[in-house]
């Protein structure tokens, strides 16, 4: 007896409304980053799902390159936030606007 | 109708997923959110392992929970972030609140009433989600794709390296 893929990809489904909730309700850069890992995974979750129904390795390989690229943009993104801490001392996304036209 | 054990652990682990990513985003100290994202994430890996994929499933506890969110601690940490203050008006928080169930609502009722999956190609092979299998696609069909990951790694390193860096020069 096994899960149908449907109900997976209803789980992805409400998992990344929730990081998308999480994004636009916060202000603190770093949990509104955590939101934004949070719907990463509810896509790989959605990649593997479909992977296993269609029984093709495509989607745990695209997963594969998306924890790849999560990895890089956690490195790169938590080094942009120590730094502009630095200089600002806030991490409330309302008074980093220095990148706003 | 009943439900097979794996139909229960599904459930079970959805519902702890669901409820400790709530916990992510509601939880007004960032150290607790990260601490409900890792439990996230280590149900995410056990979905995994239903769904055959057990290499990814050790690279998402390997590389997800743990080697960035000790990154994620580790920043928060040396920041000292405490609490956040409440600036939000209960306005936005309602809009914001409604407009994520709709689009949640709506993800799932499509996926559960109006989605046919696609037909399998073929019978499964026994080797599925395994180190060889994963493998023998990434260094065949993707292989290019592979050796371009490893560029965007090393871009991404020397860029949070220079990034993070106290500058003397500027």
């Amino acid at each position: 007896m096994t899960v149908p893929v449907q109900y997976y990809l209803a789980l992805a489904g409400m998992l990344f409304a929730i990081g998308a909730v999480g994004v636009a309700l916060r202000r603190n850069v770093i949990v509104m980053f955590m939101s934004i890992e949070l719907m990463l995974n509810a896509a790989n979750l959605a990649f593997v799902a479909i992977a296993r129904s269609l029984h093709s390795m495509d989607g745990q390989v695209i997963v594969f390159f998306v924890m790849t690229v999560a990895a890089a943009e956690a490195a790169v993104g938590l080094a942009i936030i120590l730094a502009s801490f630095r200089n600002r001392t806030t991490l409330d996304a309302a008074q980093l606007t220095s990148l706003k036209w | 109708m009943t439900m097979g054990i794996a139909q229960i652990v599904f459930f079970l682990i959805g519902a702890v997923a669901i409820v400790s990513a709530f916990g992510v985003i509601l939880h007004p100290h960032p150290v607790y959110s990260a601490l409900s994202l890792v439990v996230t994430l280590f149900q995410i890996a056990v979905l995994f392992i239903l769904l055959d994929a057990e290499m990814v499933a050790f690279l998402q506890l390997l590389v997800y929970a743990g080697a960035i969110m000790v990154l994620f601690l580790f920043v928060i940490m040396l920041l000292n972030v405490g609490r956040d203050p409440e600036v939000a008006p209960l306005g936005w928080k309602l809009t914001v609140l409604g407009a994520g169930g709709v689009l949640g609502a709506e993800l799932a009722g499509f996926f559960l009433h109006h989605f046919a999956p696609p037909a399998a190609v073929g019978a499964i092979d026994p080797e599925f989600g395994s180190v060889t299998s994963l493998a023998h696609a990434l260094f065949t069909d993707h292989a290019l794709s592979f050796e371009i990951t490893s560029v965007l790694l090393l871009v991404a390193m020397v860029g949070a390296v220079v990034l993070a860096r106290r500058g003397t020069d500027s």
